[in-house]
C-alpha cells in the first residue's frame, strides 16, 4: 500500500464526509438553512471531522508503531552474526535493506541475507499498510455513519466544530514552548554527556582550546583541551569592537533621523538602512573576509603594523556594520516614545536643540537605548557567518585586536561540520558551547526586558 | 515701584561674555548637528562600498569566455552505436594540433589543453549524441575556455607580472592572442551560471541547484511556519484567556525571537536529524528547521496585523449574530491579510539568507545534481555563497559575487512583493 495514497484517500473520506454533511444540513433544513441551528459549513465540518480525526490518528499510529514493530521482526529474523553488530551497522543494514526492498540501490555489499532481508520488509511493509489503511478506513466510515445519522435542524454542530479548532489553535501557540523546550533539552541532553567526559570546571576555567582528536595516541595533545576561557574572550573582543562601531553611528544616525532630517530625508535613510539591515550575513562574511581584511593587511603592513589576515578587528568591523541598522531602528523606537510636550519644554526654557537632545530627550529615552544595546550586543554574539568567514580557528588567548581569534559560535560550526560522531566529546563539546551560547543571549535579552520595565519613566 | 539697578538684569543676556556664550552654543549646536548627519553619512558609504565590492567583482561572473574549435568528428574514435562513449579528449588534442601546427611536445599538448574547459567535452558528446550523422565530418563548436584563460580574457592576470607568478604561461598567452586576432574567442553571456549545479571547476560551476534548494526549503518553510504561526497568533491575540501560562507563552515567543540562528541549527540536528532520522542534507529538515526559527517572527507580525483592524469590525459582526471564530474568520483575518502576507514574506526573506543553522544539518555538502524535491540532498544559495567563498581558485571569486546579486536580487524581489502589497491592499482605518 503506498503511503502517499493511502493518505489521500483518508483525506479524500473526510473531504466526502464534508461535502454529505453539508448537502444533508441543507436538505434537512427544506432548503431553508436559517431554520438549522448552525450553518450547514459546521454540519460539513462536524461529519469531516469525525470521520476524518480518529482514521488519520489511526493512521499515523499504524506507521509509527508498524516501523519499530517491523524492525524487531526483521531483526529476529537475521542471521546471529548480523544481529550481534554494533549499532550503526545494524542500523545501516537495516537502512540498506529497505532502500532495496523500495526498489533503491544499496550502500553496502549485497548478501543473501541481505536481499532476504529487503524480502521481509517488503512483505511487511505491505502487510502492514493494508491493515493500518483498512483499519483507518473503517473507522472513519464508522465515525461517517454515526455522525451523518444524527443531523436534523436542532443538531448544535458549531459548539464542537469551534472547539476542535480552539484545540487546534492552542496547540499551534504551544508549538513555541516545544520549540523552547526542544532547544533547551536537545542543547542540555547532549552537555551532560560531555560534562561526563571533561569537567564542568576544566570547561568553564581552563584556558586552552584545541578539541582535536588524536591521530596517534603519542601524539602532543592528544587528549584534547576544552577550556572556554579563550572562546569568551574571543568572543568578547570582536563584539567590543562591533559596538564600538555599530554604537555611536547607530545611536546618532538615529537621533538625526528622529530629530533633525527632513520628511524627504527620511524618507531615503529609513529605507537605505533597512537594506543594511537586510542583506544576509553570508554576504557581510564575504565582504569582511575579501574586501576588508586584505585591506586592512595591506593598511598595516604600510604603517608597519602586523595584522592578521584573519583579524578580529576585521570581523568586528564588518559585524558592527551589520548591526547598525538594529541599534539604530531600536533607539529610533525610545526617542519617539519621549513626549512632544518634554521638547517643548525644554525649548520653551531657550535650549537649543543639541541641549534639548543630550540633556532631555537622550536621558529620557535612555532605558529604551540601554535595552537596544543590550539586543544588539546580544545578536553580535550569537552571529555566526561573518565570523566564520573571516575571523580565525585558532584559539588565542589575546588582547590583540590585530591578531586572529575565534569565537564560541565559529567553534560550534567547525566542530559540527563535516564528521559527526556523538560518542566524542569533540562533538559534543558543540552541545556545550552551544548551551553556553543560549543562556548567554537569553541573559542579556531577559536583563533588557527588566531595563525597560523596571527603569521606564511613564509619561501622560 | 522697585527701584531700577544700575546694570540691569538684562545685561546677562546682551553682554559680552552673553554673546560669546550664545556663539559657543550656536557652535556645539552645528556641530551636533553635523555629527549626526556624518554618521547617517557613514552608514550610507558602508552600503555603497559593500555593494560597489559586490558588484564590481562579480559582474564579470555573468558573462562566460568561450573558444571555437574545427573539430573533425573522426568515425576511427567515436563508435556509432554509443556516441557517448567517444574519445572525446583526441577529438580536441587533434583540433588544438591542427591551429597550432608549431606545439609537438607533451608539455606543449598539455599546455593547449589546458585552454579548453572540461565542458568541451561533455558538449562535443551532447552534439555527437543528438545527430550521430556528424559523425565523419568537420564541425565548428563554441565550447567553454578553461578558468585561467577565462580570468585572463576578463583581466584579472595581469600580463606583466613575472612569468612563474602568473597562472598563464608566455607560451599560452602568445597562442591566446593569436586566436583572439583570429576571432575564436569570445565573451557571451553565461547560461551555464543559471542551469547547472556546483562544480569543482569555476567556469562550469552554477548556482541552479542551490537556487532549487532554496525554493525546496522555502516551500517547506512557508507550509508549516505561515499557518501555524497565523493559528497561534489568532489564538494569543483574540482566544486566549488572560492566564499566566498565557503570559508565558508570550514572554517565550519574544525570547525564540532572540535565540540565535546557529542554536536553531543545534536543535535541527538533534531533533530532525538524530531523533527523528530524517535525511541529512535535505531541504525537508532545512526547511523545518528555518520554520522553528521564523515562527516568532510570523507571530509577531500577525499579531500586529490583527491588532490593526478596529475591535467596531468584530462587534459589528457580533452584532449580527457572529460567533467570535466566524467573526476572525470572516471579518478579522480577511482585513488583516495584506499585512499578514507582509509579515510572511519578510520572514521567508530572512530564511532565505540565513546559513548558520543549514550548516549544523549538513546542507553544506559538495552537490552537483538538482534537487527535484525536499528530499534530495541538496544546498541552499547562501551555503553556496559560503562554499565558494572558501574556494582558493581564483575564478570562484566572480562567482561568489555573482551568486551574491542573485540572493540579493531574490531579496529585493520578496521585499518589493511585500511593499506593494502593503501599499496596495492596506485598509487605513
Amino acid at each position: 500500500m503506498n503511503l502517499t495514497i493511502a493518505t489521500f484517500v483518508l483525506l479524500g473520506l473526510a473531504a466526502t464526509g464534508y461535502i454529505m454533511g453539508r448537502r444533508r444540513a441543507v436538505s434537512v433544513s427544506g432548503g431553508n438553512t436559517a431554520r438549522l441551528h448552525s450553518k450547514p459549513v459546521y454540519h460539513g465540518w462536524y461529519v469531516a471531522l469525525a470521520c476524518g480525526l480518529p482514521a488519520i490518528a489511526l493512521w499515523i499510529a499504524a506507521i509509527a508503531i508498524g516501523d519499530t514493530m517491523i524492525d524487531s521482526a526483521v531483526i529476529a529474523s537475521l542471521p546471529q552474526d548480523i544481529q550481534q553488530a554494533s549499532g550503526p551497522v545494524l542500523r545501516r543494514f537495516l537502512a540498506d535493506a529497505h532502500t532495496l526492498s523500495q526498489g533503491g540501490t544499496a550502500t553496502i555489499a549485497v548478501t543473501p541475507a541481505l536481499e532476504q532481508a529487503a524480502v521481509d520488509y517488503g512483505r511487511l511493509d505491505a502487510l502492514r499498510g493494508w491493515i493500518g489503511f483498512v483499519g483507518a478506513f473503517a473507522l472513519g466510515l464508522v465515525g461517517f455513519g454515526f455522525t451523518f445519522r444524527r443531523i436534523n435542524i436542532t443538531l448544535r454542530t458549531r459548539q464542537p466544530v469551534e472547539r476542535v479548532l480552539m484545540i487546534v489553535l492552542l496547540i499551534a501557540a504551544a508549538i513555541s514552548i516545544l520549540t523552547t523546550v526542544g532547544i533547551v533539552f536537545s542543547v542540555l541532553f547532549e552537555s551532560l554527556r560531555f560534562f561526563q567526559k571533561v569537567p564542568l570546571f576544566e570547561f568553564l576555567f581552563g584556558t586552552q582550546w584545541s578539541p582535536q582528536i588524536a591521530l596517534r595516541t603519542d601524539q602532543v595533545g592528544s587528549s584534547g583541551a576544552f577550556g572556554i576561557l579563550p572562546l569568551l574572550a574571543g568572543t568578547a573582543m570582536v563584539t567590543v569592537i562591533a559596538m564600538l562601531v555599530a554604537a555611536p553611528v547607530g545611536l546618532l544616525s538615529a537621533v538625526f533621523l528622529a530629530e533633525y532630517a527632513r520628511p524627504r530625508t527620511r524618507a531615503v535613510a529609513k529605507p537605505m538602512l533597512e537594506i543594511l539591515a537586510g542583506i544576509p550575513t553570508v554576504v557581510y562574511g564575504f565582504f569582511a573576509a575579501l574586501v576588508v581584511a586584505p585591506w586592512l593587511r595591506d593598511a598595516g603592513a604600510t604603517i608597519g603594523l602586523d595584522v592578521a589576515s584573519e583579524s578580529a578587528l576585521a570581523a568586528g568591523f564588518v559585524m558592527g556594520i551589520m548591526i547598525i541598522p538594529f541599534v539604530s531602528s531600536l533607539t529610533d523606537d525610545a526617542l519617539a516614545a519621549v513626549p512632544r510636550s518634554l521638547r517643548d519644554a525644554s525649548y520653551g526654557l531657550g535650549a537649543t536643540q543639541q541641549e534639548t537632545i543630550t540633556r532631555i530627550i537622550l536621558p529620557s529615552a535612555l532605558p529604551g537605548i540601554v535595552a537596544g544595546l543590550l539586543l544588539a550586543v546580544s545578536r553580535a554574539i550569537g552571529e555566526t557567518m561573518i565570523v566564520v568567514m573571516a575571523a580565525g580557528l585558532a584559539a588565542n588567548l589575546t588582547a590583540n585586536p590585530l591578531e586572529a581569534v575565534t569565537t564560541v559560535t565559529v567553534q560550534i560550526v567547525t566542530l559540527l561540520v563535516g564528521d559527526q560522531e556523538f560518542d566524542s566529546a569533540k562533538t559534543l563539546a558543540a552541545f556545550a558551547l552551544g548551551l553556553v551560547l543560549f543562556i548567554i543571549t537569553l541573559g542579556l535579552n531577559v536583563i533588557a526586558l527588566r531595563v525597560v520595565q523596571k527603569y521606564r519613566e511613564k509619561y501622560d | 515701584m522697585t527701584e531700577m539697578t544700575a546694570s540691569p538684569p538684562a545685561a546677562i543676556h546682551s553682554g559680552k561674555a552673553a554673546q560669546a556664550r550664545l556663539r559657543r552654543r550656536y557652535r556645539a549646536e552645528r556641530r551636533f548637528r553635523w555629527i549626526c548627519m556624518a554618521t547617517l553619512g557613514i552608514a550610507a558609504v558602508f552600503l555603497v562600498i559593500l555593494m560597489g565590492s559586490i558588484v564590481s567583482r562579480g559582474w564579470t561572473g555573468f558573462l562566460a569566455t568561450q573558444m571555437k574549435l574545427t573539430v573533425t568528428l573522426d568515425a576511427s574514435q567515436i563508435d556509432p552505436e554509443n556516441p557517448a562513449q567517444g574519445n572525446y579528449r583526441m577529438l580536441v588534442v587533434a583540433a588544438l594540433q591542427n591551429e597550432f601546427p608549431e606545439a609537438t611536445s607533451r608539455s606543449d599538448m598539455r599546455a593547449l589543453l589546458g585552454m579548453v574547459s572540461n565542458g568541451a567535452y561533455v558538449e562535443l558528446t551532447n552534439l555527437v549524441a543528438d545527430d550521430p550523422s556528424l559523425i565523419g565530418s568537420t564541425v565548428d563548436i563554441w565550447v567553454p575556455a578553461a578558468s585561467d584563460l577565462d580570468m585572463l580574457n576578463k583581466g584579472y592576470i595581469d600580463r606583466d607580472s613575472a612569468e612563474d607568478l602568473r597562472r598563464v604561461d608566455d607560451q599560452t598567452l602568445a597562442w591566446v592572442d593569436q586566436m583572439k586576432a583570429d576571432g575564436s574567442i569570445r565573451t557571451v553571456f553565461n547560461w551555464t551560471f543559471f542551469t547547472t549545479g556546483d562544480s569543482r571547476e569555476p567556469e562550469l560551476a552554477g548556482i541552479a541547484g542551490a537556487a532549487l534548494g532554496s525554493f525546496w526549503m522555502l516551500l517547506v518553510t512557508f507550509l508549516v511556519s505561515f499557518p501555524t504561526g497565523v493559528a497561534a497568533a489568532v489564538y494569543l491575540e483574540e482566544f486566549a484567556p488572560k492566564k499566566r501560562w498565557v503570559d508565558i507563552i508570550e514572554v517565550n515567543i519574544n525570547n525564540l525571537a532572540a535565540v540565535p540562528s546557529i542554536v536553531f541549527g543545534l536543535l535541527g540536528l538533534a531533533v530532525f536529524l538524530n531523533l527523528m532520522h530524517l535525511p541529512r542534507s535535505a531541504p525537508l529538515v532545512g526547511g523545518l528547521t528555518l520554520a522553528l526559527m521564523t515562527l516568532p517572527t510570523i507571530i509577531i507580525t500577525t499579531r500586529a496585523a490583527l491588532k490593526g483592524v478596529p475591535p467596531s469590525i468584530r462587534e459589528a459582526a457580533y452584532g449580527i449574530g457572529a460567533s467570535p471564530v466566524q467573526a476572525i474568520a470572516h471579518h478579522v483575518l480577511p482585513l488583516a491579510l495584506p499585512r499578514l502576507l507582509t509579515g510572511a514574506i519578510i520572514g521567508m526573506a530572512q530564511a532565505l539568507g540565513e546559513t548558520a543553522p543549514l550548516l549544523m544539518i549538513g546542507m553544506v555538502a559538495f552537490i552537483v545534481d538538482l534537487p527535484g524535491g525536499p528530499l534530495d540532498a541538496a544546498t541552499a544559495l547562501p551555503v553556496q555563497i559560503f562554499l565558494w567563498a572558501d574556494s582558493p581558485e581564483r575564478g570562484f571569486v566572480e562567482k561568489t559575487s555573482a551568486a551574491i546579486m542573485v540572493l540579493l536580487g531574490f531579496l529585493v524581489f520578496m521585499n518589493g512583493i511585500a511593499v506593494f502589497l502593503r501599499q496596495r491592499f492596506e485598509v487605513r482605518w
